[in-house]
């Protein structure tokens, strides 16, 4: 992070304190980016490095390298950290707070110190994930789901995994707060809706479902601390409540969160295509009034992770049909994507690769979606392996992917320097192909009946397994490829200038990296679209 | 409120409606102890709805404030009446 070019450092030389201090206590946008994606990238690993553990213990059945009751903490930590840690801020909290204001022309977002103060929440929360691993009577054993009744009685320590979840619920809240102000009053001269980039069409989406449904999970959350701390009785049948109210409460949030995962990832594609296809975006507004589509309708099909619950049977006809709704913003998002793509020159780049791995993988996931949707076929596959196959395949495959692309389309902007491109194929390589064959096996083992969230299995779901956990380190191998890759490009590669990729969005005509407050002494004046290609090139390699 | 202007609301206008957020509460309770069926549920959350408005209002001084404030706070009941209603074609339906 420190090492940039000698020639000209941008924000990583200007800000008027240096040193650590310079950084943990920065209002500067970028530098906030820089802190989150530090921070995210990190608990990334962490979780990969359980999920692989997860993956080994399943090589084959019988206890393997964990009991029961490690293989329960294992699964859970690695959803908490996961959901919460990385996937909701990965991209909005990261590469939002890199790009927003630059996209739209202004110097910083709207509330600075908010934005620092969504950052230490975040860390905050970190903390108290990462202590109530080590403290008390051990790591939660709930899944990241905590349902009760489960989660009110069991002795493990979650009230702590609560608290934290409850403490990154306020920086979500925050960044979504001041995201949707800063796209409403600080766009430059000339930045109208329509000239909008849709990568902030989807931060805009996604900041109003942070800034709505968040409430929701914190208060889910509290409750849970009530029954536990004061046995209040409010999901126990005993004592006049109702355990299913808990399912709702939680997904009334939960569900929405994911596409809190996935939009702006949605985002991200939208902006890598055209660059790479060479061609406008295809239908700029259906792009971004899906993305709106998208958030408003995910909002109202929470209940369809509860058809197995004990439900009626007419919310189960109800949430059945508006899950089906979503599939036509979704769609829309893909057509227009590969109709971009149609008679376009393109350049397989890595972020292209990742980009076009997206939507291949979130298509597959989508479609799993649509049979999860659907109430009957549900019934077969509720808590089986084929779920967990397909939340990879729309959160691993959609929204990793598309943090990868965006760390290989951005980095090189902010750091100044490019990786090995070679190389980063190679990565892309491994990790697609690992990736397949890990989640498909799990997909088709799920089919076949293995349950979810158990540490052993019937011998007949034997050859699948091992080739669910072969294609794990396939990926691992892939994966820490890929970071080294960028790791050395960002310290050591060839200096790029403004625009190694030819794009036309604003942050591509700032100098590489962007200086304090972004722009010189005049405000930017837009004139044309964001995928308005007449003219732009590329800089030469 | 806006910047510019300063309302000064009377103290006798924050006793009644203190005294009638006092009153809504007993309802509640009493209304808690009479058997309506399903309707017991729409009682308790008219009389809640009827206490968060007064408390927006009059002690938040929305009454004051530009149309804007008030069809943004019309919107966010609006998400919370859908999400209150979807959960009821369970509880109603089981």
């Amino acid at each position: 992070m420190s090492e940039t070019p000698s020639r000209y450092g941008g924000f990583f030389t200007e800000s008027p304190r240096s040193g650590i201090l310079g950084w943990v206590t920065s209002t500067d946008h970028k530098r906030i980016g820089l802190l989150y994606l530090g921070c995210i990238v990190t608990m990334f690993i962490v979780g990969a490095v359980l999920g692989l553990a997860l993956r080994l213990q399943l090589f084959e059945p019988g206890t393997g390298i964990m009991e029961a009751q490690t293989y329960n903490a294992t699964f859970t930590v690695h959803g908490v950290i996961m959901i919460f840690l990385f996937i909701i801020p990965s991209i909005p909290a990261a590469f939002g707070n890199l790009l927003l204001p630059i996209q739209i022309g202004a110097r910083d977002v709207s509330f600075p110190r908010v934005n620092l103060l969504s950052w230490y929440c975040y860390i905050a929360g970190a903390i108290l994930a990462v202590t109530a691993i080590f403290s008390g009577g051990g790591p939660p054993d709930t899944g990241w789901t905590f349902y009760v009744p489960f989660s009110t009685q069991t002795t493990t320590n979650v009230n702590l995994a609560v608290s934290a979840a409850f403490m990154l619920g306020f920086s979500s809240i925050l960044t979504g707060i001041n995201f949707v102000t800063t796209i409403h009053r600080l766009r430059c001269k000339g930045m109208g809706w329509g000239k909008l980039p849709l990568f902030v069409w989807t931060l805009y989406a996604t900041a109003w479902i942070q800034v709505l449904a968040t409430p929701m999970i914190g208060i889910t959350l509290a409750l849970i601390f009530v029954e536990r701390i004061f046995g209040a009785g409010l999901f126990d049948v005993a004592k006049g409540g109702d355990p299913i109210l808990f399912q709702h409460l939680f997904w009334i949030y939960s569900h929405p969160a994911v596409y809190i995962m996935i939009l702006p990832g949605m985002g991200v594609i939208s902006e890598i295509i055209p660059v790479f296809a060479r061609k406008p975006l295809f239908g700029y507004w259906a792009m971004a009034l899906s993305s709106l589509a998208i958030a408003f309708a995910g909002s109202l099909v929470w209940a369809h992770h509860m058809y197995a619950s004990g439900m009626s049977d007419m919310a189960i006809m109800i949430f059945s049909f508006l899950t089906f709704i979503v599939a036509i913003p979704s769609a829309i998002k893909i057509f227009n994507w590969v109709s971009t793509l149609y008679k376009g020159s393109i350049q397989l780049a890595p972020p292209m690769l990742y980009a076009l791995s997206f939507i291949f993988l979130f298509a597959i996931g989508g479609l799993g979606g649509l049979a999860l949707g659907a109430a009957a076929a549900d019934i077969h596959l509720h808590d089986t392996t084929f779920v967990v196959g397909h939340f990879h395949y729309t959160m691993f495959g959609g929204t990793g992917f598309a943090f990868f692309a965006a760390l290989h389309y951005w980095l090189p902007k902010f750091f100044a320097r490019m990786y090995n491109h070679k190389i980063a194929t190679l990565a892309w390589a491994l990790i697609f192909v690992g990736f397949n064959v890990t989640y498909m096996a799990m997909q088709a083992v799920g089919i076949q009946g293995m349950p979810r969230r158990y540490y052993d299995y019937l011998p007949q779901f034997g050859p699948l397994n091992m080739v669910a956990t072969i294609g794990s380190w396939i990926l691992a191998v892939g994966l820490i490829i890929m970071f080294v890759n960028l790791w050395r490009g960002i310290r050591y590669g060839t200096p790029v200038g403004k625009n190694p990729w030819g794009g036309a969005t604003l942050e591509w005509e700032v100098p590489s990296p962007p200086p304090m407050e972004n722009f010189g002494a005049e405000d930017p004046v837009v004139t044309r679209g964001p995928y308005d290609f007449k003219g732009v090139i590329a800089d030469e390699p | 409120m806006t910047e510019s202007g300063h309302y000064i609301v009377r103290f006798r206008t924050f006793v009644i409606i203190w005294v009638l957020l006092g009153t809504l509460t007993a309802l509640t309770v009493v209304a808690s102890r009479i058997d309506l069926g399903a309707g017991n549920i729409w009682v308790a959350l008219g009389i809640a709805a009827t206490k968060s408005a007064l408390v927006i209002f009059f002690f938040m001084n929305l009454r004051q404030e530009s149309r804007l404030f008030k069809i943004g706070l019309l919107v966010l009941l609006s998400i919370v009446a859908i999400f209150i209603g979807l959960t009821f074609f369970d509880v109603l339906y089981r």
